[in-house]
């Protein structure tokens, strides 16, 4: 994803001459392309997020397009405040990007790792958060967000997901997109979480349960109308993310279906427990650990409708 | 013409008149650094109130903007704002609050949590080198505030970056909310901390007119290097019974304190 993301910007910065590349002292030589075609709008803010964020504000105030970007809880939880008032307050075109979000930097130990990243800026003012399923959903939600022009935060993986997307589909910050169609179950997955979902689907199907798997990529603003829809069709509908259960995008669809009166019984939030994780393991075995993996989406699935 | 003495007299009566109505603390702040406010707004920075978003405008960040008080009289001054607005300082409904906010015109970023200004300010500044433009920015922080990391980490990267539009002044007025700012931290040795980080450093007389003046002559995108002005002030500066009484950080002035006061400043 983080190649994607360079990738993405690169391109964009001839199409938006007002974009400002901003890292923290991470990806030196992922961003030499953008660096040789533009060595003023490219800036190593070095290992020191809070001023890299209210710098980025006042680029933004004075009409540049800012991009931050570092590894997840340094780009999100470290420097909160500065996002909070010097960017969301002004309500400023501020692009965060957290690199290694969730268990993507499993083996680091619970300094990198991101579990917590979406339910705190979820209640930021502006702040809108987008979590690409695959490299091309990276591309897009860079090219939707500088069209957008609001506070968002991008919550990449790391690097060498695999592209689930054969073309390009439509993307829209705030509309979900639909990657396999299915009339029983509904799997909404968050980010890097779609692999193991369609997987999922997959074993569904072999039961006879038709499920329909959408890329909730974005978890704020919510998707109102197909949220609506599928509490209406759908015998169930999943949520899955790798991020807590606390205040995750299942607490932001729990919370939409407070406020819309739908059946939340339908309802199940798979994502990670109230606790650290410790102890050596890669991003595979941390899944494994915490039960984010299809065979337990396709357990809990049949668990209620089996 | 007003003179800026003339003018920072009645930004002092101005905040004392604003904080015994709204109840709002902090006079002692705004009292420190009003002379400096008020040589910049007098003389330094080219502002246009009919344009409060004029591009190619120099930018004044009140980064202690707990001195709310000295800023709103200056925006008034500078007819951003009127002498009726001033008048709804911490009413209900006001967008005068008692720390500034980017909803008013003339305000550039939202501060009253410590340590914002200087990255903003360096933002400014930056965009301003990177877009050609001339503009200078002007960064006004306390000295308590030092006790903020996002100071020191701006502090490199405007020396990094060669911000020479960009200049930051410390109200070094030796108190914080709850003792010496020596004190509190290891601030001294302030004028040497910021020498060492890379930026071209003034100590001055913080109360002195002209001292503020020349500080400020060679801000300019030429310039290599940032320009920080250590001013030595005292809190509660131009009424005899408030200066350098930290009682006065919080405290609010009866009605004949007020009468005191504005006697002392000679305005009536």
């Amino acid at each position: 994803m983080r190649n994607a993301f360079a990738k993405a910007v690169t391109d964009l910065s001839d199409e938006y001459h007002e974009l400002v590349m901003m890292a923290g002292d991470i990806g030196n030589r992922l961003f030499d392309e953008f660096k040789d075609k533009h060595p003023d709008r490219f800036y190593n803010c070095g290992v020191a997020e809070a001023n890299m964020t209210g710098v980025a504000s006042g680029l933004a105030a004075s009409g540049l397009r800012p991009i931050t970007y570092t590894i997840t809880p340094f780009n999100t939880v470290r420097c909160l405040e500065q996002i909070r008032l010097d960017i969301c307050y002004p309500n400023l075109p501020v692009i965060v990007v957290g690199t290694g979000a969730g268990l993507s930097y499993a083996g680091l130990g619970a300094t990198h790792h991101s579990m917590e990243d979406i339910a705190i800026l979820r209640t930021l003012p502006n702040m809108h958060i987008v979590c690409p399923a695959d490299p091309v959903e990276v591309r897009l939600a860079v090219k939707d967000a500088l069209r957008l022009g609001r506070p968002t935060y991008i919550r990449l993986g790391k690097k060498g997901e695999p592209v689930i997307h054969e073309s390009d589909p439509e993307f829209t910050i705030g509309r979900g997109i639909t990657v396999r169609k299915g009339s029983d179950v509904a799997i909404l997955s968050v980010g890097n979480m779609l692999a193991p979902a369609l997987k999922s689907a997959e074993q569904l199907q072999q039961k006879g349960i038709s499920t329909q798997v959408i890329s909730l990529h974005t978890v704020k603003p919510l998707d109102d109308e197909l949220l609506g829809a599928l509490f209406e069709e759908k015998k169930l509908v999943v949520v899955i993310e790798e991020h807590g259960l606390i205040g995750g995008a299942g607490s932001a669809v729990l919370e939409w279906g407070n406020v819309k009166r739908a059946d939340l019984r339908k309802l199940i939030c798979i994502g990670g427990p109230d606790r650290f994780l410790f102890a050596c393991g890669d991003q595979k075995e941390a899944r494994h650990q915490l039960g984010l993996t299809a065979e337990n989406i396709t357990e809990k699935i049949l668990g209620r409708i089996g | 013409m007003i003179t800026s003495i003339q003018l920072a007299a009645q930004f002092r009566a101005k905040a004392v008149e604003m904080s015994h109505t709204a109840e709002a603390a902090h006079l002692a702040s705004s009292l420190s650094c009003i002379d400096i406010v008020a040589v910049l707004y007098h003389s330094v920075l080219k502002l246009d109130p009919l344009k409060p978003k004029w591009e190619d405008r120099d930018r004044f960040i009140l980064s202690k903007g707990h001195a709310a008080t000295a800023l709103y009289s200056a925006l008034a001054y500078k007819g951003f704002l009127t002498e009726d607005d001033l008048k709804t300082y911490g009413k209900a409904g006001s967008l005068l609050e008692e720390h500034p906010s980017p909803k008013l015109p003339g305000v550039e970023a939202a501060t009253g949590s410590l340590g914002h200004g200087l990255p903003c300010g360096c933002g400014i500044s930056l965009a301003g080198l990177i877009k050609g433009q001339k503009y200078r920015t002007f960064v006004l922080m306390s000295d308590g505030e030092c006790n903020e990391g996002s100071v020191w980490e701006a502090s490199m990267f405007a020396a990094a970056n060669k911000l020479g539009s960009l200049c930051a002044f410390v109200d070094f007025n030796k108190w914080q909310a709850t003792g010496r700012s020596k004190e509190v931290l290891a601030l001294d040795p302030l004028v040497d901390k910021f020498k060492s980080f890379g930026w071209d450093v003034h100590e001055i007389d913080g109360h002195d007119h002209h001292e503020i003046l020349n500080a400020v002559s060679d801000i300019s995108v030429d310039k290599q290097k940032p320009t920080m002005v250590v001013s030595h002030t005292v809190k509660g500066k131009g009424i005899s019974f408030m200066e350098d009484d930290n009682n006065w950080h919080y405290r609010i002035p009866t009605v004949e304190e007020v009468q005191l006061a504005k006697a002392e400043l000679g305005v009536l």
